[in-house]
């Protein structure tokens, strides 16, 4: 992986005196890590259903939580919008917000909470819709304009869903684990499946071990984000079952020992590969939590200059192995359960496209249309299909680039700096959990809200 | 304790891809080998912590600090540090006579579950000190006043620094094992085309079944080799036909013997995963066979008129007759290619007449094989035969090719024979059952 040695070197007091922008370092998750370094401003604009739920989840993980700004620094900001129906509640949001982000402290997390623009348009009105569209773009601004590795993201709650339905979101977006993910704006609906693990129905779910019980399948495990995926999981309590290619076997068994798993040597895109991984996990398991859909190739060429073999390697691996092994595991119907969880990786070039790389954004932009179309159909069973699109990871693929690209790819962001590898595998994480079956058919980026296909 | 002796099952297998020797694992010792095959085992079984009732394992070629290399090999590995080990030799035969321990042993119901496998290299072997050397150090060792030391070290001699390099020959003919094999190759008449054809089909099994993904969970890549590099796909009789002879040489004209149709000195390791038919569905995992039987035999090459590499001959009559069993019964045939021509004179032995009289004691002969089954994916002339890993590559593999037939004739379970020749004049042999 590279080293980013500007951001080192931007937080030297050399470099302050100079007036050199610092690069803010990332406050990111440990075991054992607190959900908040700091007190938590919990409030609400109008009668919000989840102002008080979030304020006693804050409480309940061990920290203080107050409903107005003060003195201190806060380690979060959330304030709950969702009954917000006209423009004198964004007013009364902007009293509250304007003081707050002065407070915000570093790696602080603003976190708001809105209804959905269609949904209010048709309870409320106009202008309700209106108010409601004019906290997507305020979020996206905030985020742009907070300093020192803060961020702000905004949850978009169904009318209908139940409070409890955005309780892992709430987690993931005020912890250390969201380090990297910024600026986006993420639809809560009514829970898909069972918010508990059938598995880990007996002991109570650890906030340490979210992902306790369940067995997880990672492709392309052998390095980089793959590699973070099978750690991050397994760290959070997963079962791993890591696949990669025959050839990175070396490196898949030692990621497979790391995390207490096992490897499976497979070529996914083998005419025979999701009967075969079928037939695995029926014997070794006997069902599947989270499916992550990782593995990716790129054969980077100018379309004018692409031959059938870059185009279709890449097709092959990105898309249609997913597409198959989800089909076959559908097919098979006892694997996945009420309750499992899909997620693909997906690129924010499949996004914005990328010059060089029309093989590799069609197969990343293809997935988002495969998980939204699987969405509804999934969610039949209890099962939710999602997609990450990573933006600049720092990983030996971009540490491989020339040197003006990587800088520029990772300065473009509103972090000014790359995003890691477990940054994405902590976002699979949280829609991996049983618990966060109010997400579903969304596109959640990691990339510290690039300006990149934004 | 079990009355009536249960049949232990093979559960899968585990081995890095061969290298030929002074290749890519050249500075690979075998205690590295053998602890990233156990580790590449553990992670395809997922076996981390776990104690298993044994590992056992052993080298042909091994330096004296590895008087423990199994058990280091355990401790270095994922496995529970409370798993037993211990180190077997018996030459080519190491492989497989683990294996048959450590069935015996879940067959008596005193362990659940073992690996048994090997490792060698060519490339790290032991090279000791010059004999004359080695007895002078010893005397110093020993020696207790000053003064004896020095009339001691008075005796070293410049010629003392020739190292003692091993050697590929038996010590009591000081003949190598391919000029053993060329004698009975002569004896049997066993034609230059045939050992071509015999080695050009090793070479294009092998590659069909890395092709097909058959070894994907056979397999782990090390040192970043992702295949055996002695195997060549593109293989021919043709091809095969154009090599100069390297053993028998003094036969001029009639030496059959080639590099092509001969085993190269080769490094590796391979593991194959035992346990009771209970055990392995406590862990979820497949029992691709059971462990039938197994038979050694040894035959007099010093003194008597059997080849070194013929012991075979005579274990595998043995083995039929205590299961009832014709030679004809089996689906699939791994005879270890240790020469082409060695293959080929064990099938000769077994259809001939006269020496089914005169030496097996036997009414008629043991007849001959479909050769269709015969090393279906290959075997050592294409794979390479690092000698005591090749038991543990014979043994995973034959249970996971009678898995996939699953029945043969008559809907019986599908069987398969293993037969590996040694060097002393021993030979190992093993009968595998589909589960």
């Amino acid at each position: 992986m590279s080293t980013d040695r500007f951001r080192d070197l931007s937080n030297t007091a050399l470099a302050g005196r100079l007036g050199v922008p610092r690069v803010p370092l990332l406050r990111r998750y440990e075991p054992g890590q607190a959900l908040l370094p700091g007190p938590a401003l919990v409030t609400s604009v109008g009668a919000g259903r989840f102002a008080k739920p979030i304020a006693a989840l804050v409480e309940e993980s061990g920290q203080h939580v107050v409903d107005e700004v003060g003195d201190q620094k806060l380690a979060a900001v959330v304030v709950d919008l969702t009954a917000a129906v006209a423009l004198d509640d964004l007013a009364a949001a902007r009293a509250i917000l304007t003081p707050a982000v002065r407070k915000l402290a570093p790696s602080g997390r603003l976190l708001l909470l809105g209804p959905e623009p269609a949904e209010a348009s048709a309870r409320s009105g106009v202008e309700a819709a209106a108010t409601a569209q004019a906290l997507d773009g305020l979020v996206r601004t905030i985020a742009k304009e907070l300093r020192a590795g803060a961020t702000a993201n905004l949850l978009v709650v169904a009318a209908d869903a139940p409070p409890a339905a955005v309780d892992s979101s709430v987690r993931f977006f005020l912890s250390a684990r969201s380090a990297y993910v910024d600026g986006q704006v993420v639809r809560v609906g009514v829970p898909v499946g069972s918010p508990r693990d059938p598995a880990a129905m007996d002991s109570p779910t650890a906030p340490e071990k979210p992902l306790a019980g369940r067995v997880a399948v990672v492709t392309g495990a052998a390095r980089g984000i793959g590699a973070a995926i099978a750690d991050t999981l397994a760290r959070d309590g997963a079962t791993l079952v890591v696949v990669d290619v025959p050839a990175a076997g070396e490196n898949l068994a030692k990621v497979a020992n790391r995390t207490g798993g096992t490897a499976l040597q497979l070529d996914i895109t083998a005419v025979d590969a999701p009967e075969r991984l079928v037939a695995h996990l029926t014997q070794r398991h006997g069902r599947v939590d989270l499916l992550v859909h990782n593995a990716g190739i790129t054969r980077d060429k100018l379309l004018a200059n692409m031959d059938p073999d870059r185009w279709n390697a890449v097709l092959n691996v990105n898309l249609r192995a997913q597409l198959r092994i989800t089909e076959a595991l559908l097919a098979d119907g006892t694997l996945l359960q009420d309750g499992s969880r899909i997620v693909c990786v997906s690129s924010q070039s499949g996004i914005g496209g990328n010059r060089g790389q029309a093989n590799y954004v069609a197969s990343k932009a293809g997935i988002i249309g495969m998980v939204r179309a699987l969405a509804p159909v999934v969610a039949e069973r209890g099962v939710t299909i999602n997609a990450v699109a990573p933006g600049f990871i720092e990983t030996e693929m971009t540490a491989r680039m020339p040197v003006g690209t990587r800088e520029a790819g990772r300065r473009v962001n509103s972090l000014r700096q790359g995003g890691l590898p477990v940054d994405v595998a902590e976002t699979i994480g949280w829609l991996g959990q049983a618990e966060s079956g109010g997400v579903n058919g969304h596109v959640v980026r990691v990339c510290g809200q690039s300006m990149l296909g934004a | 304790m079990q009355s009536t002796p249960r049949r232990a099952a093979v559960i899968g297998g585990n081995r890095i891809p061969f290298a030929r020797a002074n290749g890519r694992y050249a500075r690979a010792s075998n205690l590295d080998m053998l602890t990233t095959t156990l580790d590449g085992l553990v992670a395809r079984f997922g076996l981390a912590g776990e104690r298993l009732g044994e590992v056992v394992a052993g080298a042909v070629l091994k330096h004296s600090r590895d008087f423990n290399l199994t058990r280091e090999a355990v401790l270095g590995s994922r496995l529970a540090p409370s798993t037993p080990a211990y180190d077997v030799q018996q030459a080519c035969g190491t492989g497989l006579e683990a294996a048959i321990l450590v069935a015996n042993k879940i067959a008596l119901g005193q362990i659940e579950s073992g690996v048994a496998g090997g490792v060698d290299t060519a490339s790290d072997a032991p090279i000791a000190v010059n004999e004359d050397l080695r007895k002078v150090l010893v005397a110093i060792n020993g020696a207790k006043t000053v003064q004896q030391r020095l009339k001691l070290l008075a005796k070293l001699r410049p010629g003392q620094i020739v190292p003692d390099i091993p050697r590929n020959s038996e010590p009591r003919t000081g003949l190598s094992m391919g000029e053993h094999a060329a004698i009975t190759a002569k004896e049997w008449g066993v034609s230059r085309e045939a050992q071509d054809e015999l080695a050009a089909a090793s070479h294009r099994n092998l590659a069909a079944a890395y092709e097909r993904g058959f070894l994907d969970d056979l397999v782990t890549p090390y040192l970043g080799l992702t295949r055996d590099d002695n195997l060549r796909p593109d293989s021919s009789v043709e091809k095969l036909a154009k090599l100069g002879p390297v053993f028998g040489k003094q036969l001029g004209d009639e030496a059959t013997m080639t590099a092509g149709n001969s085993t190269p000195l080769t490094d590796g390791a391979a593991l194959a995963l035992l346990g009771s038919d209970e055990w392995a569905a406590e862990h979820k995992l497949p029992v691709l066979a059971h462990f039938v039987d197994a038979e050694t035999a040894a035959v007099d090459y010093v003194h008597g008129r059997d080849g070194l590499l013929t012991a075979p001959v005579y274990a595998v009559p043995r083995l039929l007759e205590r299961n009832g069993l014709t030679l004809q019964d089996f689906d699939f045939y791994e005879i270890h290619e240790a020469f082409a021509s060695t293959v080929l004179a064990t099938l000769k032995a077994w259809e001939d007449v006269e020496f089914a009289k005169d030496r097996l004691g036997l009414d008629a002969p043991l007849g001959p094989i479909d050769r269709s089954r015969l090393n279906v994916t290959g075997s050592s002339l294409a794979a390479g035969h690092p000698f005591a890993a090749t038991g543990g590559r014979i043994v995973a593999t034959l249970a996971k090719l009678v898995h996939e037939k699953g029945t043969g004739e008559g809907g019986r379970k599908a069987r398969g024979l293993i037969s590996i020749c040694a060097a002393g004049g021993q030979g190992v042999v093993a009968i595998l059952e589909a589960a």
